[in-house]
């Protein structure tokens, strides 16, 4: 891989041992995939927040690195804890929330605590190049908004994110964003949930194979239901784009015409909630991922108990009830649901039930969002 | 029988294959505190990994995994070394960290009877 005598000095460790580090990462990740060169990036957003999902040792590496700072605009995952009611998470793990969140400040990161950063100000244009974590927003950000991101793994976006520049692989170039499977959707997608369903299947039919999505003459696709397409794609894949025929702006842009083709139906996405179908009650846990203000709204109307998770900025304007608590800051992923006394839960969300279950080992049941609207009011 | 591979973080090591043709969710597939696949359903659920060569196609899901990863090194249940068909940044950085050698070999299903390997530099040998 070239690079220029400022990134050699870099690397070379003259700059320190934090910039040495992060050079090293970007560089090394370059000669896996065959980048010729770095390239600059207008942002990045860093996973691995959680004392839930980094552990002890997530920390003690990060706190080797603290003296690092960012050169581009950096936003943050979902932290463990709802700052402003910390009192209500386990006292050892807000104190470990805090040193992380501490070292990730330090080092000149925005604490946005989200996972929807596109939805909070963070948010490139189209073709626009990016290094971002966290594999629903990297999904989002390449698909929805166009602009241009591997889906790197924490550290890598945190090392990008200090020089500033991501090697020129993968999703980065346009020819590696075509798609290869047209994907015939032969059943009427209504509800956000079986959006998810859909991206989750995908993922496993496609493993890794970019499709092009034909809804056929459906309306356009909602936000919402572009980040639940999204999150469940990412899930269970490591697809990290997806084109939605007439209606995402490369597919708008240019004639695409993938080699394969396959169809899927009802029967698919039904066995989607097939397989997340072990509880009965529970509350309804929505927000994964974070609710725009639209959902958060709509939620409110929800009767039984909502648990909802949101950026602190949607968050702080909605107005919680008796039934109805809105977290910010976290989600239902990385906080320690289970020893706060949750064991089972329903939710619409595919990504929350399957790290719920695999992470927490809560029972969870997918539903459909009108489902709950109904059961809920009936 | 001998297979060249691309060496991500190469090493020298040998040992017994763990092998699956589902791909592995690091974050909340596998826990780093036991070394065991956690994921419910996957083939390989309540295995360990640790001492062993996994053979797996590629890493689905969170971007957190490179930590995991690091987190079964740390925790002393990490595997000898990894082997999958297509690598991605989560994976290699994980490796990277952790100091796990990690080979991409396309053709992982010519390793599904293996039951012992030696991996050095770019080679997989099967010796078992």
């Amino acid at each position: 891989m070239y690079l220029t005598k400022e990134e050699e000095r870099i690397l070379s460790g003259e700059e320190g041992e934090e910039r040495k580090w992060a050079m090293e990462t970007i560089v090394a990740l370059g000669e896996v995939f065959g980048a010729e060169r770095l390239v600059k990036i207008s942002s990045s957003q860093v996973s691995g927040v959680s004392p839930k999902t980094i552990g002890k040792y997530g920390l003690k590496f990060l706190r080797r690195i603290r003296n690092a700072k960012v050169s581009v605009l950096t936003t943050l995952n979902p932290c463990g804890v709802d700052l402003k009611r910390k009192e209500e998470f386990p006292k050892d793990f807000v104190k470990e929330q805090e040193e992380i969140l501490e070292i990730y400040k330090g080092m000149g990161i925005l604490p946005s605590c989200t996972c929807t950063p596109y939805l909070v100000g963070n948010t490139p244009s189209f073709g626009e190049v990016i290094s971002w974590a966290e594999s629903s927003a990297v999904v989002f950000a390449n698909s929805v908004l166009g602009a241009r991101t591997n889906r790197e793994g924490g550290p890598s976006a945190l090392a990008s994110a200090i020089i500033g520049k991501t090697p020129e692989y993968g999703l980065i170039i346009e020819e590696e964003r075509e798609p290869q499977v047209l994907v015939k959707v032969k059943t009427d997608l209504n509800d956000e949930a079986e959006f998810g369903a859909l991206g989750y299947s995908l993922g496993k039919l496609l493993k890794d194979e970019i499709p092009l999505i034909d809804l056929g003459n459906r309306r356009r696709m909602t936000l919402e239901e572009h980040k639940q397409l999204g999150a469940g794609i990412a899930t269970s894949s490591e697809i990290s784009i997806y084109h939605v025929k007439g209606q995402t702006p490369e597919a708008l842009r240019k004639e695409m015409n993938p080699t394969e083709k396959i169809e899927i139906g009802e029967e698919e996405i039904n066995q989607v909630f097939e397989e997340f179908s072990e509880s009965e009650n529970g509350p309804l846990v929505v927000g994964c991922p974070h609710m725009t203000l639209r959902e958060a709204e709509e939620a409110k109307r929800f009767r039984g108990k909502v648990l909802a998770y949101a950026s602190r900025c949607v968050a702080s304007l909605v107005k919680e009830s008796e039934n109805f608590k809105i977290y910010g800051d976290t989600c239902m992923v990385v906080s320690p649901l289970r020893e706060m006394g949750i064991e089972e839960v329903l939710t619409p969300s595919v990504k929350a039930a399957f790290y719920m279950r695999n992470l927490s080992g809560i029972r969870v049941s997918l539903i459909r969002k009108r489902e709950a609207l109904n059961e809920i009011q009936g | 029988m001998r297979f060249k591979a691309k060496p991500i973080f190469p090493g020298k090591v040998r040992g017994e294959v763990l092998y699956t043709e589902e791909p592995i969710t690091f974050l909340g597939g596998v826990d780093p505190e036991t070394g065991k696949i956690t994921e419910s359903g996957h083939e390989l659920e309540g295995k360990s990994l640790r001492g062993k060569i996994l053979v797996f196609p590629s890493a689905k899901g969170s971007t957190v995994g490179s930590y995991t990863i690091y987190g079964l090194k740390v925790h002393g249940n990490s595997p000898l070394a990894m082997i999958c068909s297509k690598t991605n940044p989560v994976i290699a950085i994980g490796a990277v960290m952790a100091k796990i050698p990690l080979l991409e070999f396309k053709d992982i299903e010519k390793l599904k009877k293996a039951r012992e390997v030696i991996i050095q530099e770019e080679w997989i040998e099967i010796v078992g």
